[in-house]
């Protein structure tokens, strides 16, 4: 290839991808609305973005490359139906077929096939495992060996695991739509709860595309539905927690908010972040409120400069609505920073009667630091080694014993 | 789509309260059959009376009691003719044993055409 060759080569490949990064999600959705069949969706977008390749370079980019890609993988999708058609000798799908002829052709927003594409990939009747893989690989496009790789299986498995969500949408007829006005809220609840969990996944493992990937999904949610406040807060709520990525781990170790640089959080994300938590709703929902708690943490200069009361009033708010021990764990302890150690330990006892939380290291940790900054170092250090004894991973082991080193000189 | 609602009796649900919102079965069949949602269906006698068909090498093995050990067992079923699962889904939150029991839909295979 020449050096012209190689160049438009490069263009080709450019526009393409931003094409798709625009486009393949509308397509993939009206192509499964109007033929019914996810893999042939799929396919005619790969198929498209692959014969894009091939003659862009050659034939030059053309003035819409996105509406030459809806257009390639249409006619795809109309090769493959009408074969089928001529094979079986049925006239099955010859509705599809004439549904996908009279598709618009025009880039007119079809946002309404992408909402329905994410309330069937996020439909309760499916296993929690499977509404993130499939989300991840229709949604957001991901290969299966990589949804794999982020979840730790093998990609044998997670197209399996895929095929089997597939066949369920199919046989035991989950609609693809917008769900009805009486069951929304609900669902719209479910499909937050895939996203955080893809977040949460990605910020817990060292798959940080996960973390990325999500926003991505929480930028679209709220565009798709501007008038979800949840929405809204759980975008906010990732991008306050994405913002302290490099402060959060630094050689290897974790660092705890208390103790981390916070000229390394990303002023960009908390920025982004505050300005779509201005637009207040009554209603709170659990996203709402701890993305008001992470916004404290963000707007401080250093721990003893955050505004703790507000965030046992976030906290106690939160415990309302959620039942979780851990919320009543983070309270006790925010009630520590903000009426003293005292009446924090008070608070760590009276949330540790919460059977969920006999033996967990986090609250012996707690109780720790509680005693430590009460002046009793010596109970401090009783609780700081129980805590080593329970910690569930060697890194927190090796924290926790460091600690305790502290606490044994003085 | 047509879809069988089996009716489970529960015992880790059968001492909750009755929901109010959901607890007459008569106005339940009433409304769906009227709504030609509901296409049949009957209560079942307990498990004591089931009696189970077996045949193994050549052999009938006619034998008392149900086919599965288990706790829960079917106190009825329905058949639901309806849109898709989100109706089916609908219909069987506002069936009394919802609250009392535990209902389970399954999908027909379609009819060969």
């Amino acid at each position: 290839m020449n050096e012209a060759g190689r160049a438009a080569a490069i263009d080709a490949a450019r526009a393409l991808a931003d094409a798709m990064t625009d486009q393949r999600l509308r397509i993939v959705a009206s192509l499964i609305r109007t033929t019914g069949d996810w893999d042939l969706a799929e396919d005619a977008v790969s198929d498209a973005a692959e014969k894009a390749l091939q003659s862009w370079p050659r034939d030059g980019i053309p003035d819409n490359p996105a509406a030459w890609l809806t257009a390639t993988a249409r006619r795809k999708a109309i090769d493959v139906l009408r074969r089928a058609q001529v094979e079986r000798g049925k006239l099955a799908d010859l509705a599809a077929y004439e549904e996908v002829m009279e598709m618009d052709t025009d880039l007119s927003p079809m946002d309404d096939d992408r909402l329905r594409l994410i309330f069937t990939c996020c439909h309760p009747a499916l296993p929690l495992e499977a509404r993130v893989a499939l989300t991840l690989k229709v949604v957001s496009g991901l290969s299966t060996e990589a949804i794999g790789r982020s979840f730790l299986t093998s990609e044998a498995t997670m197209g399996q695991r895929l095929l089997r969500a597939k066949n369920k949408i199919a046989h035991a007829g989950i609609p693809y739509r917008v769900p009805s006005d009486d069951v929304l809220p609900e669902r719209i609840d479910g499909v937050l709860a895939v996203v955080y969990l893809v977040f949460t996944e990605g910020y817990a493992s060292a798959a940080r595309s996960l973390a990325d990937e999500a926003i991505r999904l929480g930028r679209l949610l709220v565009a798709l539905m501007p008038s979800s406040d949840e929405a809204r807060a759980l975008l906010a709520l990732m991008l306050l927690q994405h913002s302290r990525r490099d402060a959060r781990e630094v050689d290897g170790e974790r660092i705890t908010l208390e103790h981390q640089d916070r000229s390394r959080w990303h002023r960009r994300e908390i920025d982004e972040a505050l300005t779509l938590m201005r637009r207040r709703s009554t209603e709170r929902g659990p996203y709402a409120i701890q993305a008001d708690i992470a916004a404290v943490h963000a707007s401080a200069g250093s721990a003893d400069e955050t505004d703790w009361p507000a965030i046992v009033a976030s906290y106690d708010e939160l415990s309302q609505i959620v039942d979780s021990p851990i919320v009543a764990l983070n309270r006790a302890i925010a009630v520590g920073m903000s009426d003293g150690a005292l009446a924090g330990l008070a608070a760590l006892e009276s949330a540790a009667e919460d059977p969920r939380l006999s033996d967990h290291h986090l609250v012996a940790a707690a109780r720790g630091d509680l005693l430590s900054r009460a002046g009793l170092p010596d109970e401090a250090l009783i609780a700081i080694e129980q805590a080593v004894q329970l910690a569930p991973t060697e890194q927190e082991r090796r924290q926790l014993e460091q600690r305790a080193a502290e606490l044994r000189q003085p | 789509m047509k879809y069988m609602l089996l009716v489970v009796v529960d015992p880790d649900a059968s001492n909750e309260p009755a929901d109010p919102a959901v607890d007459d079965i008569e106005d339940w069949v009433t409304k769906n059959d009227t709504a030609g949602k509901r296409q049949m269906g009957n209560r079942l006698h307990p498990p004591e009376t089931a009696t189970t068909i077996r045949r193994r090498g050549g052999e009938l093995l006619v034998t008392d009691g149900p086919f599965t050990e288990s706790r829960e067992w079917i106190a009825g079923f329905d058949i639901l003719e309806c849109e898709d699962l989100d109706e089916a889904i609908a219909i069987a939150a506002a069936h009394p044993m919802s609250a009392g029991g535990t209902l389970e839909l399954r999908p027909f295979w379609p009819d060969e055409t």
